[in-house]
């Protein structure tokens, strides 16, 4: 793997060097500030409603199995449907992204056709165009044919990303040879084929990046289901989240509720985060994860 | 690169993305801009069938959606938090992506990852976090600084930290990655011509960032512009924010609350048209990276 290499040659590098004082403080005053509050969070969660306002702010509470029970029995365990939706909404619209952007950017990678310019700039041309220009037609749209309130509605919208179309044709540039392309011609193989069988496996470094972007993004998005959606049987964690919030904003014997709700909103995304470290890349077109 | 187009299969592949592009943004615009040149007019005292119809007003909404003093200052908070959300996470970010690129921090693993960890937080919860934080019954903040959080003088400086907080971490993300391609020797020749690992950084290491800063300003840009789950999520906890504090809250307002449609879809224009202007000089930027072929 290049990258390892490269970064163990450079950390050897950096073991002869003086290691600095202020830049290492700074990184790690940077850090501190970036975890202190899912680090206090995660304190908060386990004091009992009691214990919130009485303990000091930074010490580990009792009461975190109750909290956890509460908040799964709070409206018949509306908080369990809320994840399920969730894992719906962004599992699905990921994996459907996914497979869409990779075949777009395959096939404007890898043809020349007429017209090619024209459709990767109208394509692209969507990651200027304002959510909020999107989702009050979208709304109607979809209320016109009766899927406003369905999960439809957050699903549909979220499949095309420009931006994922644009880096997996980046990507398939940069990780599918024309020449194996070629011999499959030769044998005989149909486009089809080579498509799902040479371009698709190739490129699923790529894909597993595009996807998780993707999955991270739908399962934050909270404008276009907080507009389509008006059963809360159907929300995701972000707009449940937020009526736990309005509900509870005034109600300090909430407060516990929505702390642990967040809370455990927050645990599956950072340990997807933390567990997929490698795929976080910003840039596909130096070939990526080998 | 065969020369043939291979017949239909390109547009085959490309099918489903036309299709949704289509259906999802290019009718929904089209929608919007009918709706935007549009009123209901009452006739007679609005009963009875016929009595209430749809006209076209031309740009009679763009215009009163401009001269509306509320959208204003909606646009004048929006562009103060913005600039402070802009310089301030841009810069933390550049900073960031510096100093772990630098050969003399130490812990750097653990500060990239860590930095970039509120990326994998949704706003809604980002928000409510610090709004916790930010009262007085809760907060450990509140114990060191006395300083009210959610007053009407320091709240959009409070709601530009969380935008801080969230956004760092990925900014940070894309110009350490542009950075690590950067051929080393590059800075072992400036290293060895005496240069300080500072110098380096302002003289080789910035300018060879420029397209990706410009690049993370364009996104940043449209993203802030666009400000609306942040307010909306810490109003709950303030009386300080109101439903039209951003231009977007505007729009769900007049869209959902008012059902004011026509109002909506030229105000969202609006927004739209004041985030192109200000983003065309991204496909610029795009246009510079090859794609392998022309």
């Amino acid at each position: 793997m290049a990258t390892t290499h490269r970064a163990t040659t450079h950390r050897a590098a950096a073991a002869r060097r003086p290691w600095g004082v202020a830049p290492t403080g700074l990184l790690l005053l940077g850090a501190i500030y970036c975890l202190f509050p899912v680090l206090w969070v995660l304190i908060a969660a386990t004091k009992s409603p009691g214990e919130l306002f009485t303990t000091s702010t930074l010490a580990f509470g009792t009461g975190f199995a109750d909290n956890v029970s509460q908040l799964f029995a709070y409206r018949d365990g509306v908080f369990w449907l809320w994840a399920a939706n969730t894992l719906v909404y962004a599992g699905g619209g990921a994996l459907l992204s996914t497979a869409v952007s990779a075949i777009s950017g395959y096939a404007l990678a890898k043809f020349r056709f007429p017209g090619r310019n024209l459709i990767f700039n109208l394509l692209i041309g969507g990651i200027l165009v304002p959510a909020v220009v999107l989702a009050i037609p979208q709304y109607l749209l979809f209320s016109k044919v009766g899927l406003a309130d369905t999960y439809w509605a957050v699903l549909l919208p979220q499949i095309l990303h420009p931006y994922s179309i644009y880096l997996a044709r980046i990507y398939a540039t940069a990780a599918i040879p024309d020449s194996l392309l070629e011999a499959g011609r030769i044998d005989g193989a149909t486009e089809w084929r080579l498509m799902y069988r040479v371009a698709l496996p190739l490129m699923v470094p790529g894909m597993v990046t595009i996807f998780l972007f993707q999955f991270v993004a739908i399962w934050n998005n909270f404008l276009l289901p907080f507009i389509m959606l008006g059963d809360d049987g159907k929300f995701p964690l972000t707009v449940g989240l937020f009526t736990l919030l309005q509900s509870g904003a005034n109600q300090p014997s909430l407060y516990n509720l929505i702390l642990t709700g967040a809370f455990l909103s927050l645990v599956p995304l950072i340990a997807l985060f933390l567990t997929m470290q490698r795929y976080w890349k910003t840039d596909l077109s130096s070939g990526a994860v080998k | 690169m065969n020369k043939s187009g291979r017949g239909a299969w390109p547009y085959l592949f490309l099918t489903p993305a036309i299709v949704l592009f289509t259906l999802f943004l290019a009718v929904p615009i089209g929608y919007t801009v009918w709706l935007a040149t549009r009123r209901t007019k009452v006739s007679g005292l609005g009963l009875g069938r016929g009595a209430r119809k749809e006209v076209f007003v031309g740009f009679d909404n763009f215009s009163a959606a401009l001269s509306d003093p509320e959208l204003w200052h909606g646009w004048l908070r929006v562009l103060g938090y913005g600039t402070l959300v802009l310089v301030v996470m841009l810069g933390l970010a550049l900073l960031f992506a510096l100093l772990l690129d630098s050969a003399r921090a130490r812990l750097a693993r653990f500060s990239r990852i860590a930095i970039f960890l509120p990326y994998a937080v949704p706003g809604v919860a980002a928000t409510l976090l610090w709004g916790f934080l930010y009262l007085p019954s809760l907060s450990p903040i509140r114990d060191v600084l006395d300083v009210d959080f959610l007053g009407a003088s320091t709240v959009t400086y409070s709601m530009a930290n969380v935008a801080v907080w969230g956004g760092t971490g990925f900014n940070m993300l894309v110009l350490y990655t542009t950075l690590r391609a950067i051929p080393r020797d590059l800075y072992e020749a400036a290293r060895l011509d005496g240069a300080s690992e500072l110098q380096v950084a302002l003289r080789v290491k910035i300018p060879i960032l420029t397209p990706a800063i410009i690049l993370t300003t364009v996104f940043s840009i449209i993203a802030t512009i666009q400000v609306f789950t942040e307010p909306t999520t810490l109003r709950p906890l303030t009386n300080t924010i109101s439903s039209t504090w951003s231009p977007l809250m505007k729009v769900y307002r007049d869209a959902f609350v008012t059902g004011d449609l026509y109002s909506a879809a030229a105000t969202s224009i609006v927004i739209a048209a004041i985030s192109l202007v200000l983003s065309f000089g991204f496909l610029r930027v795009v246009r510079g990276r090859a794609f392998g072929e022309g």
